[in-house]
């Protein structure tokens, strides 16, 4: 082959890999409102796969939001609302699929393999830039934990924390309201997990963790031998709340929100929350 | 080039030779293909790029893509922090490099001593190399950042980066004690035999002969270890300390945008760059010309 010859391949090739890989355009317009609730029909929604409510979360998932890192068995908080909502939208828990999906790989641009995340995400107007969020179901409060016996343990205060080493997990608003609620003189330590978190409080790297209330709970009951919680973080004027993750321009969005803010109405969220979820017994740091 | 007449038969050398009319055309020849071949491969590369950049730009999540990693509003916004973390990495990487070099260079002499008196050194030094290079960077820095504070013992620091960069150490002296070794051997045996003739003892053979050789040899691949030294520093993060992927990982969760990622990346490569240069200055001044030889 001469070199004239294997240039015009290339050249070729180059152009038929192009139009090959040429992606087909998706009208990435904003969710249309849906204009009555038959427009939220199973059979109307825009679906990943036709039948099948396809769900995502984080590998392990979590006490209390899932139970025995099994999200498909109905148990721990996310995972009943999961299935609230898409009994709402007429699904059999049988249709409801579940995927792994990492807590970063939900809102990397581009398609998404599942219908909607659910992975305790906050939502934020910097975050819904990058993906849609459904309406709350769930208002977070951020809490400190320690161990009985700390420098921190009887502290009452938010000020009286800015001398401790406190640690969070990475990603999360815990992170932020470390930050610019307690606003430590230590450089505070970020781990990829709870878990890890847990185990420097253990080693007594660090003083305390910031933790949504629920995972405090579940932290000092159950992963702690001498777990204490301080106390919650003062009430921001915005609450903090945890909503459904969807790709960018879901159809789907508006209709879980409708599903969503049904199951607040009718007292199914707080149902769900008393059964799953302990918020007594924690303090309120001033 | 060779020389080229201004003009055909323009020139004569002082002994009044001239070229040939045969060789003005074959130099005639020569300089059009110069041309032709420069002006195809300017068009080629021209056209490639073109064809990538209009690829790329022309795709419909370009715009999303672009948003998302190169937004350069929000990687100047980030770039305090980022730079922030990346100056923990590279305190690590200093101190670490220091401690690697040295550890590293011991076990390569460890191990290339002659002589059945030094067998238990020898045996060590192979099975410290085989097990930590094996074992998984991670795990060495889990068990020193987590399993010794969980020891609870009295006296010991407790904070993660001194750990986190005793695995680092532990772990890139494996690495770069089989570089040096490979130097080492590679000195040929020639050099020590002449060394020794001259009176020289094992240990000054070592010192003045063998080892010079050795490292000069092996600079480049060093360089590469240290380059993922760099690198890898950022590990240590799983015990809590912020580095500057860390710090970009933290940004990044705020609005879900990848830029400070690609900020943090850009910071790496600007240190790994003069880094480079550096090292290949050095070698060339103490006279390494690579695997080619010197100039001939």
């Amino acid at each position: 082959m001469t070199a004239r010859s294997a240039l015009v391949v290339v050249a070729a090739l180059a152009v038929v890999g192009l139009a090959a890989c040429a992606p087909e355009e998706d009208s990435a317009g904003t969710a249309p409102q849906p204009s009555s609730a038959d427009a939220c029909s199973k059979d109307k929604l825009a679906l990943k796969t036709a039948g099948t409510f396809s769900a995502g979360t984080d590998k392990p998932a979590y006490e209390p939001w899932f139970s025995g890192n099994d999200p498909a068995n109905g148990k721990g908080y996310e995972s009943a609302v999961t299935y609230a909502v898409a009994k709402k939208l007429g699904f059999e828990p049988a249709e409801v699929k579940w995927q792994t999906v990492q807590f970063n790989a939900a809102f990397a641009p581009g398609p998404k393999k599942f219908d909607l995340d659910v992975n305790q995400v906050s939502i934020s107007a910097d975050r819904a830039k990058a993906v849609d969020f459904s309406t709350g179901y769930y208002d977070v409060r951020q809490t400190v934990i320690t161990t009985v016996g700390s420098k921190i343990a009887a502290v009452t205060s938010v000020a009286g924390l800015a001398d401790a080493k406190l640690g969070a997990q990475v990603g999360t608003t815990s992170y932020t309201s470390l930050r610019d609620v307690i606003k430590p003189k230590q450089q505070p330590a970020v781990f990829d997990s709870n878990d890890l978190a847990v185990q420097a409080l253990k080693n007594k790297q660090i003083d305390g963790i910031v933790v949504d209330l629920p995972t405090g709970f579940y932290m000092t009951a159950a992963q702690l031998d001498d777990g204490k919680i301080v106390g919650q973080l003062p009430a921001t004027d915005k609450p903090e709340q945890f909503g459904f993750v969807f790709e960018k321009g879901s159809k789907l969005t508006p209709c879980v929100s409708q599903a969503v803010d049904a199951l607040r109405a009718d007292g199914t969220l707080a149902a769900l929350q008393k059964q799953w979820l302990t918020s007594e017994g924690a303090p309120e740091l001033s | 080039m060779s020389r080229e007449p201004e003009m055909p038969g323009g020139y004569a050398e002082p002994d009044g030779w001239r070229p040939s009319a045969v060789q003005l055309e074959r130099l005639a020849y020569r300089r059009r293909q110069t041309v032709r071949s420069g002006a195809i491969a300017g068009i080629s590369t021209v056209v490639l790029l073109a064809l990538v950049v209009f690829g790329v730009g022309s795709t419909p999540g370009w715009p999303r893509v672009r948003a998302t990693f190169f937004d350069f509003h929000r990687g100047w916004e980030a770039l305090p922090v980022v730079a922030q973390g990346l100056w923990l990495n590279v305190r690590v990487m200093l101190v670490c490099a220091v401690l690697i070099v040295i550890f590293g260079l011991t076990l390569a002499i460890m191990r290339t001593l002659r002589g059945p008196i030094f067998f238990p050194f020898r045996i060590f030094a192979a099975a410290y190399t085989d097990i930590f290079r094996g074992l998984p960077l991670l795990l060495v820095i889990f068990l020193l950042g987590f399993g010794v504070p969980a020891l609870q013992l009295r006296g010991l620091p407790n904070q993660a980066v001194i750990w986190g960069g005793a695995a680092l150490v532990l772990t890139y002296s494996s690495y770069v004690a089989e570089v040096f070794r490979a130097g080492i051997e590679s000195i040929h045996p020639s050099q020590r035999a002449a060394a020794r003739s001259l009176g020289l003892s094992h240990r000054q053979t070592l010192r003045f002969v063998v080892l010079p050789q050795a490292v000069r040899r092996v600079l480049p691949p060093l360089l590469n270890d240290f380059v993922s030294l760099q690198k890898d520093s950022g590990l240590i993060a799983v015990l809590g300390v912020i580095d500057a992927i860390r710090a970009a990982q933290l940004e990044t969760a705020e609005d879900f945008n990848f830029t400070p990622y690609v900020v943090a990346g850009l910071l790496f490569v600007a240190l790994t760059i003069p880094l480079t240069r550096l090292t290949d200055w050095v070698a060339r001044r103490q006279g390494w010309y690579g695997a080619g030889g010197g100039a001939v």
